[in-house]
């Protein structure tokens, strides 16, 4: 039936193979937690029961633990054993409330932060993560692979000087870099805010002031992702860049004595496909090597979120924020994925072939 | 052999296996060089004097006996994640593009999943729920378990353009079984490659680890390169500038991974003359 449209096809294709990903990453996310001794049936039942004796506590272990989906319900009515108490339901029928509630947005309530639901705490941090990552992927993907592009064309000099500085970049861990940063450019030179999202007196609004203090404390983190993500790009942008250069279509282009820009521009066209291939790879480590870059400058992101709740052992905003990485990782993929079917003349062609990915 | 005179001729191999070699030896011998010790020495965060040449840390515990140990764990984290991935992704590689069809269908699909899923997330969701007995060996294990998927990948791309190799034909025509095949006839073709991919595990084993530590995750039995970072960040020393807290652990971990790097890129120049200027 859709044989028509490849480009649909391949889309409901991708997003398909994306959705039982997601229901696996969904799986996982609430089955290893409870594989240690710390998990967070054995946490949320010892913070419900903690001081039984009165009617008050007893209404609270109650209701945390229909909260967090762990009593055994039929038709809506909480199941007692002969005490009184509520009977704990099995690991599956946790499983499967715990992704009824996924589906409908809810995560649970914070413990740390009580009653503040983890929704809210996920939401509060987001904008922040993704102002911060967002652009600092595109921009060090695209400028990382110009600059790859033309060490290879260019060798010499320059490629002598780039390429080891972009190899040490890039071999330099995202949170060691950042840690230096700050060092430097916060503690001994304090040109710039070490931590916060913000200054400290000011409260997130629509204000010149609010901004101008953002884009303030925004310049260090930005740069700790951004070198070390265009140096890894460059690498590779590179020795892709220097596979085309020997190839018969740019021997071609240059017998026919066409511009080095003009030849510059096809292969930068040629190498950026697994270029983008690899992007749509390594997002996962990325986005997870950035979310520690949030905790060492304190950002009020994402990885800061995690970070508080790590080390109170705030089980749900874990699992709620492990479990928002993940589908983010999963979107950006798809997204790349889509935009390679668009881009690539032979995935468009495989598909019009019938043959599919 | 002519291939280790080929890759010593690279001085990109050179300085980056001496590197390499030297990390190793400090983490070997350091012991016997300098008096490694667990215990307090002097005050809280001393600054560097005389034989404690790096300062002391938080505990009073010093630097350089931090570092060796340090140094031991990310080594020792760094080889287990690398071997069991490098296994794992090596065979489930070579199997998945040697079978093809169904098989190959199957694995390919369960290497994607595993790519896709941040192997980040998998340490954190696991490491958080172990409160007790989280340890440096367990963690290595957990790494190598989640990254396998990448080397599965890069193999089986190269697995499945052997397996028409006309010996392989041949070998089959002889009754060979699969098992035998895989192991004699294929596993020494894509041996250099497989090293390649190995040194690259290795590399992020290292930082996988050093990244769950950083974020207060990390092993509870020993000190790695990032509880001592985790320390640095916890107890305010990176704002306060007590340079020696991170500096050296920093410079660390970089040289590792900008040593294994090396040897990888270079190696990558040996194998593929195209990038030989």
């Amino acid at each position: 039936m859709l044989k028509k449209y490849p480009t649909l096809r391949y889309i409901l294709q991708r997003g398909g193979w994306y959705f039982i990903t997601f229901i696996i990453a969904v799986t996982i996310n609430f089955f290893l937690p409870r594989l240690g001794n710390n998990n967070p049936v054995d946490i949320i039942m010892g913070k419900a029961s903690s001081g039984l004796s009165t009617e008050a506590a007893r209404e609270k272990e109650e209701s945390y633990l229909v909260e967090f989906g762990l009593v055994k319900k039929v038709k809506g009515e909480i199941v007692r054993d002969e005490l009184g108490r509520p009977v704990k339901s099995s690991s599956f029928e946790q499983f499967v409330n715990y992704i009824k509630m996924c589906f409908m947005g809810d995560f649970g309530t914070s413990f740390q932060k009580y009653p503040k639901k983890v929704l809210d705490v996920i939401l509060d941090a987001v904008p922040w993560t993704i102002a911060l990552q967002l652009p600092t992927i595109i921009f060090g993907w695209i400028i990382g692979n110009v600059l790859g592009v033309l060490a290879a064309y260019r060798r010499g000099i320059f490629d002598r000087v780039f390429f080891p500085s972009a190899m040490l970049l890039s071999s330099i861990p995202f949170f060691v870099f950042g840690m230096l940063l700050v060092y430097c450019f916060a503690v001994v030179w304090g040109v710039f805010p070490a931590m916060g999202g913000y200054a400290g007196d000011l409260v997130p609004s629509f204000s010149w002031a609010f901004f101008s203090s953002a884009g303030y404390h925004y310049i260090l983190p930005f740069f700790s992702i951004f070198l070390c993500l265009a140096g890894g790009q460059a690498i590779g942008m590179r020795s892709m860049g220097i596979y085309e250069l020997g190839t018969d279509y740019i021997k071609y282009a240059q017998w026919l004595g066409l511009k080095g820009n003009r030849i510059l521009g096809y292969i930068f066209r040629n190498a950026m496909l697994p270029q983008l291939t690899g992007l749509a790879l390594s997002l996962g480590t990325m986005i997870s090597g950035a979310l520690i870059t949030e905790m060492i400058f304190s950002y009020p992101g994402l990885g800061m979120a995690m970070l508080t709740a790590i080390q109170n052992n705030d089980y749900p905003v874990i699992q709620g924020g492990t479990l928002i990485i993940t589908v983010s990782v999963l979107i950006a993929n798809f997204t790349v994925d889509i935009l390679i079917g668009f881009l690539d003349p032979r995935v468009k062609a495989g598909l019009q072939m019938g043959k599919g990915n | 052999m002519k291939l280790l005179k080929n890759l010593l001729k690279s001085p990109m191999f050179v300085f980056g296996i001496s590197l390499l070699l030297l990390t190793i030896i400090l983490a070997v011998f350091g012991s016997s060089i300098f008096t490694v010790t667990m215990d307090r020495v002097g005050q809280q965060y001393a600054a560097p004097h005389g034989k404690y040449f790096l300062g002391l840390d938080d505990l009073g515990r010093d630097y350089v006996s931090l570092m060796i140990r340090g140094l031991q764990s990310s080594l020792y984290v760094g080889l287990l994640a690398g071997v069991i991935a490098t296994v794992i992704g090596t065979f489930v590689g070579i199997y998945g593009g040697f079978k093809g069809g169904w098989v190959d269908d199957l694995l390919n699909m369960f290497t994607n999943i595993f790519i896709v899923i941040p192997s980040f997330v998998i340490l954190i969701l696991i490491s958080s729920s172990f409160s007790e007995g989280r340890s440096l060996t367990l963690i290595g294990i957990i790494i190598g378990l989640t990254t396998w998927s990448w080397t599965a990948r890069a193999v089986r791309a190269q697995s499945s353009a052997i397996k028409t190799k006309d010996h392989i034909i041949l070998a089959k025509l002889n009754g060979a079984n699969t098992v035998k095949i895989i192991l004699v006839h294929i596993l020494p073709y894509l041996a250099s490659y497989v090293f390649m991919v190995f040194i690259l595990q290795v590399a992020s084993g290292i930082l996988s680890e050093a990244s769950i530590s950083m974020i207060g995750l990390g092993p509870l039995d020993t000190v790695s390169l990032g509880t001592i970072l985790n320390q640095a960040k916890n107890t305010g020393a990176l704002g306060d500038g007590v340079w020696w807290a991170f500096i050296p652990a920093t410079v660390v971990i970089t040289v590792i991974v900008f040593a294994l790097y090396l040897i990888n890129t270079s190696m990558e120049g040996v194998f593929n003359p195209r990038l030989r200027k």
